[in-house]
């Protein structure tokens, strides 16, 4: 018993980590199947409905209900990408072939450590944030180190020796170097607002949902930034319609054209990863988190039970957020390459560096008239 | 020569340029299209419509009283293109069928070849009996090559009885019954 108490400080944080990977991967696969459903229902299809595992599939009426909606596909999507034969072309860099799509799921997974994703009231009646690592910087981590995931794909391209990765992978670097810097800027001004000078807050992702809990979300507030940072995102995570790391119509499949099974799974969780991570930082910084509605007192109570509502009406934010993603896939083609370059240096930028300007002259007039 | 319309097309508004107004228009189009019926026919349960000149897997057919109609003529056999018929003639049984036995006769054998028939329907075409149909059999599978050749047994099974507007063999009984056979 003492030995568990004594080690509890340091096994504890892994459990925890263990907790949410496990939680985080099982988003992946489910927000595949999502895409997957939602793509068919969109072109009118019905989309997998088909996979019954052996129990769970036969509860009388429930597992029908559960079948056609594909809840057990995504175990036989995972099983078939651990049970392929490995095939490594003769003609790749092997080394750094296979470290490519470590590279690119690894940054994925480490930036959900300083997400936040729901509060607690701790015994002193002090609203905590549900968060691994509550840092400080927490948004200059998250873009440190989710920018490091373009190297995945670069690394990918170069080692695949091959040419339609070769390009896919350069696009991909360059339109991420692009849009970073939008990226960067647009969220600049909504931690000028929710941070102000003496809060203990800075760029610590809990103090922007917390700065929200008013009336006000910073989607009506900054919308400008929340488009900027909307569709920074979109080029960010590769998504269409930015999808030139991929573009199967001209790249046969980008970056991940030589990669087979497994490693193409890697590749293929890192996505979504990217994916739900960038719908859960828009929900952070633009739609309030896990405060309840615009206008209205959170529901939720000091209780326990009022944590899980928050982390559920978060969770149910953020399913919004990827069905909006899904919803733009099959709505706009994708942009030309010298579009997305043109959008992102001539439009993007210089707006973003506006709107930057524009509220910082407006902090410094209100500071300076004192209302 | 006819004269080239030139088309004024008006410069954008502030708002078409942004793509916003677009966008939206184009994402209510596609929510639309999410609670439309879907078109899947899920196949193996659902299986299409075929109309009915549709060329399908070749079959013999029986006729109404259920008498083999192929008299073993082998006009389908020299007309098929591909050379997947194959047909051994023989006698039909005196005690089973006394009635025609030594008037025409029967396949003993009745070989298609599935892995060599085109579907070209020549067969049906050729055939002075109408014993043999393309009918609506699309999907076809085996396991090994003879299995692929249908014997007369199967190609019975599959073809089974279709009606029949000549009925050879009763008018020929009324003939002989009102006493002026042949």
């Amino acid at each position: 018993m003492e030995f568990i108490t004594d080690t509890l400080p340091f096994t504890l944080p892994i459990v925890f980590a263990v907790a949410m990977i496990s939680v985080f991967m099982g988003l992946c696969s489910y927000s595949v199947l999502a895409e997957r459903k939602v793509s068919s229902w969109i072109q009118g299809r019905t989309g997998p409905n088909r996979t019954r595992l052996p129990l769970l599939g036969h509860i009388p009426i429930l597992g029908n209900i559960l079948t056609r909606l594909g809840i057990f596909q995504p175990v036989a999507d995972g099983l078939k990408f651990l049970f392929k034969e490995e095939i490594t072309p003769g003609h790749v860099k092997t080394t750094y072939y296979y470290l490519a799509p470590v590279l690119a799921l690894a940054p994925a997974l480490t930036t959900m450590v300083v997400l936040p994703f729901g509060r607690y009231v701790d015994p002193s009646g002090v609203v905590q944030p549900l968060v691994l690592a509550n840092l400080d910087v927490g948004m200059l981590f998250i873009l440190g180190v989710s920018s490091l995931g373009v190297y995945g794909i670069v690394l990918a391209g170069w080692s695949s020796n091959s040419k339609y990765p070769f390009l896919g992978a350069i696009r991909a670097s360059a339109q991420m170097v692009s849009y970073e810097l939008a990226m960067g800027l647009a969220i600049l001004p909504v931690f000028m607002w929710s941070a102000a000078p003496g809060s203990d807050y800075g760029l610590s992702l809990f103090g922007v949902v917390e700065s929200q809990s008013g009336w006000l979300w910073l989607a009506f507030w900054q919308p400008l930034s929340a488009l900027i940072f909307l569709v920074a995102v979109f080029a960010e995570t590769n998504r269409l319609p930015f999808d030139m790391a991929e573009s199967e119509t001209d790249l046969v499949g980008g970056f991940h054209t030589e990669y087979g099974c497994f490693k193409f799974g890697l590749f293929f969780v890192a996505e979504y990863a990217h994916v739900i991570m960038g719908s859960a930082l828009f929900v952070i910084l633009f739609l309030g988190g896990w405060n309840f509605l615009p206008g209205f007192a959170d529901p939720w109570g000091d209780s326990t039970f009022g944590a899980v509502l928050s982390v559920l009406w978060f969770t149910g934010k953020v399913f919004a957020m990827i069905f909006f993603f899904i919803w733009v896939r099959w709505t706009l083609p994708r942009f030309r390459y010298d579009q997305v370059m043109a959008l992102g240096w001539k439009i993007l930028l210089p707006l973003a560096i506006g709107n930057l300007i524009f509220n910082t002259l407006l902090i410094a007039l209100r500071d300076t008239a004192g209302f | 020569m006819a004269k080239t319309k030139v088309i004024e097309r008006k410069p954008l508004t502030f708002a078409e340029k942004t793509f916003i107004p677009q966008i939206a228009t184009g994402l209510k189009t596609t929510m639309k299209a999410m609670f439309d019926k879907t078109v899947t026919l899920e196949y193996p349960e659902q299986r299409p419509v075929i109309p009915n000149n549709y060329r399908g897997v070749p079959t013999l057919v029986k006729d109404p009283n259920g008498r083999e109609k192929c008299v073993s003529c082998q006009l389908c056999e020299f007309v098929c293109p591909p050379k997947a018929i194959r047909i051994t003639p023989g006698e039909i049984d005196a005690e089973t069928d006394p009635e025609r036995a030594h008037v025409e006769k029967a396949p003993q054998e009745f070989e298609i070849n599935m892995l060599r028939c085109i579907y070209c329907g020549l067969c049906q075409e050729v055939c002075p009996e109408e014993a043999i149909f393309l009918q609506d059999i699309f999907s076809l599978s085996g396991y090994s090559r003879e299995e692929m050749i249908n014997k007369k047994e199967k190609l019975y099974e599959l073809g089974g009885t279709l009606p029949d507007e000549h009925h050879k063999w009763d008018k020929k009984k009324a003939a002989e019954d009102a006493g002026n056979a042949h």
